[in-house]
């Protein structure tokens, strides 16, 4: 896979923007790489250059009382966080890091590299993923054009939202060079309700449940009972069964008001144990960096892949995957995103999973795989029909001769 | 008004009428086509009532399937499509053309599906905002966009304008509260984006279809979320001496980690019309007025406003009043959400709609008073003071050609301020025909170019809402580009040489 004789990293957008330039006229694919955390994630990448966008770092804008900040797109997530944390803020889309599940470093993520992913976390299902908090970008598309979108406004439908359609682009149709998101205040506290032994059909039906409460809850995440006991906290592991973790955070007063009634709300699906704020943190920050699906080395390979579908079908969905082979499960999202931990196979059964998927509906990413694996199925959902052709057409009106990332999601994209 | 250039018709097209109309009649039904003049002029103007154009016809059908019938048929004709939800758009983005077919969703305005475990409905974009809420209120939800039009807008044009409300700080936009949308794209090709899940597969298409302005294709049928319905809600009125003090509360109350669901701010001229409108009780001897919206249940709210009081303290508010019960708080909101209708009560006015940075507040609306009074005219000013999106409300008289041209001026004087503080020029209404010649002001050469390939790609022939959005000028050049082919590596060459 490593094929890279070039790596270039620029530290400011003109010299980002002379290097595209140069690589379109010569027609010379590049890599685009922020803090690597993903570079396992998609089609394996033949490119010839690289180019590292950590050089393009540090924050430009912060204005607290305006819930707003920009800054380079190399700049850490974790100098973020700490400067928004700072002043009691955060990131609300609570960025997942693929990295040590996919065989990559842990805490290397950037601004850029989360926002051309569009990676999110458990708190997307109440506050919207990263997409949502994107305010405006400024980039560099295959053409060697330096353009801007959006603003550093909350509110703003000054013309077509083209930032917002770079996240989730994985950089194949622009580089970001500079990032203004939306910021929000961090909870004061937060409490974590666990039911434990619950069927995978029972636990969606109560995660779905408690986000139907006017309580205001905030993550919602299944696990399997072979996923529970590889959970950090001692505690939790030594339950050894499914375990259905409901997250509130508020205010404490909100909270001691909230709690008790959302447990009365869900009685039906038993007594959960009640996690304090600590204790709560550990655990979603766990979750965040997928370590229970962080491959443990002598055992034997497994594939990740992260599934999307409607709440209401997830359990049916995965319960007919199960027939064809073993899984562990992650629901988040209440269901709505499934994260499959399967045995290693030749297709990393995605022949079986997306003929069942399409009976119900939704999407499928093979998220950790070989390289070999990578490059032989379809990583990312098939595309058909119409948009095939409109997401080729915005391939082709960004990046024209194909020099950004090319085949990273999509063979000829 | 006369100030923005519209669209010549072509003649040709406009000599082929009766084939058109005899055409449209076979594809659509006789009851789904408007040829007549009575029935054509209820379609001449949106919101933007200075700028009229009779349509050549107005076709409103009831299916998916007879709108991609309409489009195909269009589009080999080279026909201009107008698409249109209620007609309520302030900017002109609903303005038809003499030569242009308006295809209107009105008559699609079904709800398809509830799923309140999953927290989506599945609708017809015809549906009124308000109907949404409506529809799934019984089971306790709610759909979030608020815009002051929700009684009669549309869901479809909501999904083309992206638009907003006062609860939007809190909940988002329309684009943050739709998760997948059917659509006709203006070759008949029906495409489904996303779905009741939360995110779609490959490229972000929602969000470039979601504020496109009708630009892209006509949303027939969308999956939106719907959330729970708080406890309860109740807002506070505080009452300031200046914008300035009433600006910096807004600040300190979002520094101290409170986010209410709505700040909405009135200055005096404002409060005055709506008082006098509504009889909402609020103060009329303040020179500015918060209304700040909270939820959660009795005690939650009661605690959160006591807080908000205390940060407030520093500002010295010289009036507040906490609502003391629903009804109370109806008429409340009953004064911010008729502003409009109740400046119209004594004036003209024209709306505008730009957003900027809250730390420029209080030196922005001076600016505002200034630009209006330099022009002779009045300005009441209202807006969502927690994202920044002012509405000032420019009085002219529609009897004087003199005073509407002033105030078109003082708008984009006021508009062109808004972009220079690091604002946006639309926060919620859309570019229509009303800031089109202003986008350069936002934006260089270069982002409207990779703006205007993306409509090539979704209408190569540029007949979906044209003369819209973008400076003529600018899209005749893309429109000029996209016939060479600007995927065609040929051409690729030949830019970079110019680049």
């Amino acid at each position: 896979m490593d094929t890279v004789v070039e790596t270039f990293r620029p530290a400011v957008e003109w010299e980002l923007q002379g290097l595209i330039r140069r690589l379109n006229e010569n027609g010379t694919p590049a890599e685009i790489v922020g803090g690597g955390s993903k570079r396992a994630v998609g089609r394996p990448s033949q490119a010839p250059v690289r180019i590292e966008t950590g050089s393009l770092s540090g924050i430009t804008l912060y204005e607290p009382t305006e819930l707003v900040l920009s800054a380079r797109a190399g700049t850490p997530l974790a100098q973020i966080e700490t400067t928004l944390a700072e002043r009691g803020q955060m990131l609300a889309f609570e960025a997942m890091d693929l990295g040590p599940a996919t065989g990559g470093h842990g805490g290397s993520q950037t601004l850029g590299g989360v926002i051309a992913t569009n990676i999110s976390g458990a708190r997307r299902i109440a506050m919207g993923a990263a997409r949502d908090h994107l305010l405006g970008v400024r980039a560099i598309n295959g053409r060697g054009e330096i353009f801007k979108s959006g603003g550093r406004v909350l509110k703003n439908v000054t013309g077509y939202d083209v930032a917002r359609a770079l996240a989730g682009s994985w950089g194949t149709l622009a580089v970001l060079s500079e990032v203004t998101v939306k910021v929000l205040p961090k909870p004061k506290e937060t409490e974590t309700l666990i039911y434990a032994g619950l069927s995978d059909e029972i636990a969606t039906e109560l995660m779905c449940a408690s986000l139907s409460t006017p309580y205001e809850v905030t993550g919602t995440a299944h696990l399997t009972a072979g996923l529970t006991v590889r959970l950090e906290q001692p505690t939790l592991a030594r339950e050894a069964a499914p375990l259905t973790a409901i997250r509130l955070e508020n205010f404490a007063s909100s909270i001691a008001y909230r709690a008790p009634r959302l447990i009365e709300a869900l009685k039906v699906y038993g007594t959960p144990i009640r996690l304090g704020t600590e204790a709560s943190l550990q655990l979603w920050s766990e979750l965040r960096r997928l370590s229970v699906m962080t491959p443990t080395p002598g055992e034997a390979p497994t594939q990740l892949w992260r599934l999307s579908t409607a709440p209401g079908v997830a359990a049916s969905l995965v319960g007919q995957i199960r027939r064809n082979m073993q899984l562990e499960a992650l629901y988040d999202a209440s269901g709505g995103i499934i994260w499959l931990e399967v045995m290693a196979s030749a297709d990393g059964g995605a022949a079986d999973i997306r003929r069942l998927l399409a009976s119900y509906g939704g999407h499928a990413t093979l998220v950790r795989a070989s390289p070999d694996v990578r490059a032989s199925v379809e990583v990312f959902q098939p595309m058909t029909g119409s948009i095939e052709r409109l997401s080729r057409g915005l391939k082709d009106a960004f990046d024209p001769a194909r020099i950004l990332n090319p085949g990273r999601m999509y063979a000829g994209i | 008004m006369s100030l923005i250039q519209l669209l010549e018709p072509d003649n040709a097209i406009l000599t082929r009428r009766d084939r058109i109309l005899t055409d449209l009649i076979r594809i659509a039904g006789k009851d789904a086509v408007i040829a007549d003049e009575d029935g054509r002029r209820a379609f001449e103007t949106d919101a933007l009532t200075s700028y009229r154009r009779m349509p050549l016809a107005v076709v409103l059908p009831r299916t998916t399937e007879a709108v991609a019938a309409v489009l195909r048929y269009c589009n080999q004709s080279g026909l201009k499509v107008i698409a249109r939800g209620a007609g309520t758009s302030l900017c002109g983005g609903a303005l038809p053309y003499e030569d242009a077919i308006v295809v209107g969703v009105s008559k699609m305005n079904k709800v398809l599906e509830i799923d309140p475990a999953g927290r989506t409905a599945r609708v017809e974009t015809g549906i009124t905002n308000v109907a949404i809420t409506a529809a799934v209120a019984p089971q306790g939800y709610f759909y979030a966009p608020d815009p002051s039009s929700q009684l009669a807008c549309t869901l479809a044009g909501n999904l083309g304008m992206n638009s907003g409300g006062a609860h939007c700080l809190k909940y988002g936009v329309t684009t943050n509260n739709v998760l997948g949308v059917r659509m006709v794209l203006m070759t008949g090709e029906v495409v489904d984006i996303g779905g009741p899940w939360v995110d779609a597969a490959g490229y972000d298409l929602l969000s470039l279809v979601i504020g496109s302005e009708g630009q892209m294709g006509i949303i027939t049928e969308a999956t939106v979320r719907i959330i729970k319905a708080a406890e309860g809600a109740r807002p506070m009125m505080l009452g300031f001496q200046s914008s300035e003090a009433a600006g910096n509360c807004v600040a300190a109350i979002i520094a101290s980690g409170i986010i209410p669901v709505a700040i909405e701010f009135m200055d005096r001229p404002a409060i005055e019309v709506c008082e006098a409108f509504a009889h909402a009780g609020y103060p009329l001897d303040v020179e500015a007025l918060l209304i700040i919206e909270v939820e959660g249940s009795e005690v939650e709210i009661s605690e959160r406003l006591e807080q908000m009081l205390e940060i407030a303290k520093p500002f010295r508010p010289a009036t507040h009043t906490i609502s003391a019960s629903a009804e109370q708080s109806a008429r409340i909101w009953k004064g911010r959400k008729s502003a409009f209708g109740a400046l119209g009560r004594i004036s003209d006015y024209y709306c505008m709609d730009g957003t900027i940075p809250l730390g420029r507040l209080s030196e922005v609306l001076t600016a505002i008073s200034h630009i209006c009074s330099s022009h002779g005219l009045k300005v009441a000013n209202i807006f969502h003071a927690g994202d920044g999106n002012l509405h000032p409300l420019i009085m002219f008289d529609a009897n004087d050609p003199s005073s509407e041209q002033r105030a078109e001026k003082a708008g984009a004087e006021i508009l062109s301020l808004c972009v220079d503080v690091g604002g946006c020029l639309t926060g919620e209404h859309g570019v229509g025909i009303e800031k089109r010649d202003l986008m350069t002001k936002q934006f260089d050469q270069t982002d409207l170019d990779v703006q205007m390939r993306i409509k090539t790609v979704f209408d190569p022939g540029w007949l979906l809402n044209p003369g819209k959005v973008f400076p003529l000028e600018a899209a005749a050049r893309a429109q000029a580009a996209a016939q060479t082919g600007f995927g065609n590596p040929g051409h690729i060459a030949a830019h970079s040489d110019a680049a």
